[in-house]
């Protein structure tokens, strides 16, 4: 009965939409070095849109803040206000706004730039510096991806990761124990993965 | 008669005649980047440069200074070769501190100590290497005068430094550059804009600009651009 009703609809046939029309190609204009044209900005590293964090998932501190102090932070944290001080946040990702205007010293795991940033940066895992960012102070880092336009005075030390030391083997004295318990020993492949502690 | 190359290469410095030198107009004008914020681009061979990592390529833990805006790939290629890279945007510093306008004179005492200490302020004998591309040419007598003298302190003896100037003497503006490094002798040259060049040189006034230097090396390219490598 409800079928029935759809049954005698006329069959509707697909029509692609038509295809963008191919922009003209433009002559370039003669000159010493061959040229092309690019669009800034230009990173051999990619990088990702910024998009604001999630409020549930990070601690932020909102444009109209001002904080002088220490600050800790055990989860991820967006800095859009003003910081003087000291900001850790050891194991998580620190991310300055473009309003923020931080005045310490920092160290996380991950900082990306959008606004100021006077002071020297530890960053264990990477840096982003974005585009309309500024940073005047000393970096050390795994790695740094920073966007042509982004203005940056001081040094960069790359400082590879440790890899974690494996544990040590059982002492082959001991006798052999059952496949599921050797199974499940730790692999020092598996251990040396991932970021440690740094080494200059 | 001398041909009008070798003319020029043994007149004096345009640069030399400093009341001479005609006032710019508006840097706003000539530093302007490309309006579509598209900039061209380029790659060429740089013997300067090859010759400048020559020097640097083989001995890790350098501290090496690059006075050009921080990009990606100097900072890539540098920190690679198991360098320490330091940036200061020198144009733009140099721009904070004067003006877009030349409205305050490059030869104030007061202004040229604030601007040394806004882009050079560097312990003595602290660098390895110093890549200074093309900012010497938009300085004026007494600043220049001020920068190589900071300059010769801040590298080590027997460091090097790899700078770029334009060969002809007759431009009134000329176009200034972000280089990046592709690989030991290439260069990726994007087009920022144009600037007046606020002293022209030929190899005699480089040498006597640098002469409190140990060496001045020059290498003059097809696009009219002299790369110098001076040795402290």
């Amino acid at each position: 009965m409800w079928n029935k009703k759809r049954d005698e609809e006329p069959p509707r046939s697909y029509t692609p939409p038509p295809p963008p029309p191919k922009p003209a190609p433009v002559a370039a204009p003669p000159s010493p070095i061959e040229t092309k044209k690019e669009i800034t900005p230009v990173s051999s590293m990619p990088v990702g849109k910024f998009e604001p964090p999630n409020s549930s998932a990070s601690a932020s501190i909102g444009k109209a803040v001002k904080v002088v102090g220490q600050i800790y932070s055990r989860e991820d944290l967006y800095v859009d206000g003003e910081v003087e001080g000291t900001v850790e946040a050891l194991e998580h990702k620190l991310t300055i706004g473009p309003n923020g205007a931080v005045r310490a010293g920092v160290k996380a795991r991950e900082v990306v730039a959008l606004g100021t940033i006077q002071g020297n940066v530890e960053a264990h895992d990477k840096i982003e510096i974005r585009k309309e960012a500024k940073l005047v102070g000393d970096i050390r880092t795994a790695r740094i991806i920073i966007e042509d336009g982004a203005y940056f005075k001081g040094s960069i030390d790359i400082v590879k990761p440790e890899p974690k030391t494996a544990p040590k083997a059982a002492p082959a004295a001991q006798p052999a124990s059952t496949p599921a318990a050797s199974a499940s020993a730790p692999q020092p492949a598996h251990a040396s993965a991932g970021s440690g502690d740094f080494k200059r | 008669m001398l041909p009008d190359k070798l003319k020029s290469m043994l007149r004096g410095p345009r640069a030399g005649q400093q009341a001479s030198v005609p006032t710019p107009p508006p840097r706003a004008l000539l530093s302007g980047k490309p309006p579509s914020g598209e900039a061209a681009v380029g790659e060429r061979s740089s013997r300067g440069l090859e010759e400048f990592f020559r020097y640097v390529r083989d001995t890790s833990g350098l501290t090496i200074l690059d006075l050009g805006p921080a990009t990606q790939a100097n900072i890539n290629f540098i920190t690679n070769l198991g360098h320490r890279i330091y940036t200061a945007d020198f144009l733009q510093v140099l721009d904070d501190t004067f003006g877009l306008n030349d409205t305050v004179d490059q030869s104030n005492p007061g202004r040229i100590e604030y601007f040394m200490k806004q882009a050079l302020d560097y312990p003595a004998d602290h660098f390895d290497g110093v890549l200074i591309w093309d900012v010497l040419e938009y300085l004026a007598p007494a600043l220049l005068t001020a920068v190589v003298d900071r300059l010769s302190q801040i590298v080590r003896k027997k460091s090097y430094m790899l700078a770029f100037f334009h060969a002809d003497d007759k431009q009134d503006s000329v176009p200034y550059y972000m280089f990046r490094i592709q690989s030991l002798s290439t260069l990726q040259v994007a087009h920022q804009g144009q600037r007046r060049p606020a002293q022209l040189f030929n190899n005699r006034s480089l040498e006597k600009l640098f002469g409190k230097f140990e060496s001045v090396k020059f290498f003059l390219t097809k696009e009219r651009l002299r790369e110098v490598i001076i040795k402290a």
